[in-house]
């Protein structure tokens, strides 16, 4: 699905990221982690092309992003769910609408497509506001929302960073068992936290790896974890 | 234009949801409208004045060019002799339709409104005037016909209206093409304004764009979304701008015959159908311009 051969990323302060060779597999699922200011955003960023290797490469789906044009990265995003760290939406639309965004972007009949939107909406608990605007949600019903956006359009990879970052434990395992469902269904899965209380939980359930960032590097932890 | 006509209805008929996705932002919009409204307002009078000229030109050329008038100033005894000599000069003359001696009362009637019906011609020594008609073809050549009437007839002058006539047309015709200029310089003026409206709507709404972004909005899509709603805004504005141009010019107070120059600022029969151009003009203008900034902008911001 991506492949990191020799990345690096580097920015005026310095390099942030040194030689990352790894690849993620179709329906696996990987934790990210590191402390604040590691890189954990930076290298999901590169994931979906929103920033480019100042080194080596990064191939999604087999193209390498540096190879890509605007709207050929754009057609590669589609393809991949992401959560926002802090999970952006359009203020002035209804949570529906921004549910239904990737449809519209992606050039869907909307029409067709609004029994999956409704459909998507319940299965992360939030039928009962669909027609709020995002500001008026709580921390963990936005994120809940940012998770549905994200899989409006199925992708096969879906990048989460920090999906549990200002919600209550109770609703971090939730978020959880959404991710872990999807994961079942087959979806390949990258979550960036530094909760590693988290990482266990979900440990005992499903396969998982962990991608730990330590000294500009990513190496697999250990059992320790 | 057509193909780009084309793009223009496309965009505006395309997917209301791309629309929305930029918050409603009333005051670039209302800017843009009203930016639409007040140079299609001036465009109409730009479209007026040239139009009302092109008419004039054509109106002096018609009625001036294939008639002059040869005035014959001469003793009594002399002119009678002239007159047969100048219209014998004329028969041979190519480029001459008719000619054709004007007679007394012909010549009182002239005379009439600056001296009054009363007056005794016969005490004055009125020169002879002798009314000719050009060929259409207008292969006239005046100054070899004033050498020979110089020769022939010393008394005989060739008035043949072109000396003024021709500064007139002339100024007619730059008239007109200054009202053209007019125009394209009043759509480049709204193609500006709307290219720093839509500048200033980008900037807005960066934060649009980035989340648009993230879910993989192609910069296609983020630009319709801005061009049309500053197309449809442009359209709104520029209708209304020319229906209270129009409006004035019909209102314009209208002039007898006598004040020729302004005779018919108007517009006339199959002319109305120009000035409803103006509105669908500045649509397409106002979505070369959003769609031009936007890309650009876009490019800029990846
Ligand atoms: N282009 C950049 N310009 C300036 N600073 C950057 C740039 N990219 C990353 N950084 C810095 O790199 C660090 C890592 O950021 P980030 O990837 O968000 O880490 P994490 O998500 O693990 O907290 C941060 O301190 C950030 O300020
Ligand atoms: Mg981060």
């Amino acid at each position: 699905m991506i492949t990191f051969n020799e990345a690096a990323y580097s920015y005026g302060g310095g390099e942030l990221l040194a030689d990352m060779s790894f690849r993620l597999l179709p329906g696996s699922f990987h934790f990210l982690t590191g402390p604040s200011g590691s890189g954990k955003t930076t290298l999901l960023k590169l994931c979906y092309g929103a920033l480019l290797p100042t080194a080596g490469s990064v191939a999604v789906f087999d193209n390498d992003t540096r190879l890509l044009d605007r709207d050929a990265i754009a057609k590669t995003r589609q393809r991949i769910g992401v959560v926002h760290q802090d999970c952006q939406f359009l203020d002035h639309l209804t949570l529906a609408e921004n549910v239904a965004l990737p449809l519209s972007v992606s050039g869907r009949n909307m029409a067709e497509e609004l029994a999956n939107v409704a459909d998507l909406v319940s299965w992360v608990g939030l039928s009962g506001q669909q027609f709020s605007r995002p500001p008026a949600l709580s921390g963990g019903e936005r994120q809940r929302a940012a998770l549905a956006r994200a899989l409006i359009l199925s992708p096969d990879v879906i990048l989460a960073d920090e999906p549990t970052g200002n919600v209550d434990w109770e609703m971090s395992l939730r978020l959880l068992r959404l991710l872990v469902e999807l994961n079942k269904m087959g979806k390949t899965i990258v979550i960036a936290t530094h909760d590693l209380n988290l990482i266990r939980t979900v440990k005992s359930q499903v396969p998982t790896r962990v991608l730990r960032i330590a000294k500009r590097r990513v190496q697999l932890a250990g059992a320790d974890l | 234009m057509t193909p780009r006509l084309g793009l223009v209805l496309g965009a505006l008929r395309a997917d209301q949801q791309a629309d929305r996705v930029v918050p409603p932002s009333g005051f670039t919009a209302q800017l843009t409208s009203f930016t639409a409204g007040a140079m299609a307002f001036l465009a109409v009078f730009a479209l007026a004045l040239s139009l009302a000229s092109g008419r004039l030109a054509e109106r002096w050329e018609a009625t001036l060019k294939d008639t002059a008038t040869i005035r014959i100033s001469a003793s009594d005894d002399q002119i009678a002799v002239q007159t047969a000599a100048v219209l014998a000069v004329l028969e041979t003359t190519p480029g001459i339709a008719s000619a054709r001696a004007l007679s007394m009362d012909e010549q009182r009637a002239l005379l009439a409104p600056w001296f009054g019906p009363d007056l005794p011609l016969d005490a004055l020594p009125l020169p002879q005037l002798i009314e000719l008609t050009e060929t259409p073809l207008g292969d006239l050549d005046t100054e070899g016909l004033r050498l020979r009437l110089a020769a022939e007839a010393p008394g005989a002058v060739l008035d043949d209206h072109t000396r003024w006539r021709e500064p007139l047309v002339r100024a007619a015709d730059r008239l007109r093409l200054l009202g053209l200029a007019s125009i394209v310089l009043i759509l480049g003026a709204m193609a500006a304004m709307i290219t720093l409206a839509t500048q200033a709507a980008l900037a807005a709404n960066a934060q649009v764009i980035e989340v648009l972004r993230l879910v993989g909005a192609q910069d296609s899509y983020i630009a319709r979304a801005f061009v049309r709603r500053f197309s449809l805004r442009a359209l709104i504005g520029a209708a209304a701008g020319t229906s209270l141009g129009l409006l004035a010019v019909t209102l314009l107070p209208g002039v007898e015959p006598a004040g020729a120059f302004l005779t018919g600022l108007g517009f006339q029969g199959v002319t109305w159908l120009w000035p409803l151009m103006i509105p669908p003009l500045s649509a397409v203008v106002a979505f070369g311009a959003t769609r031009a900034a936007t890309l650009h902008a876009l490019g800029r911001l990846s």
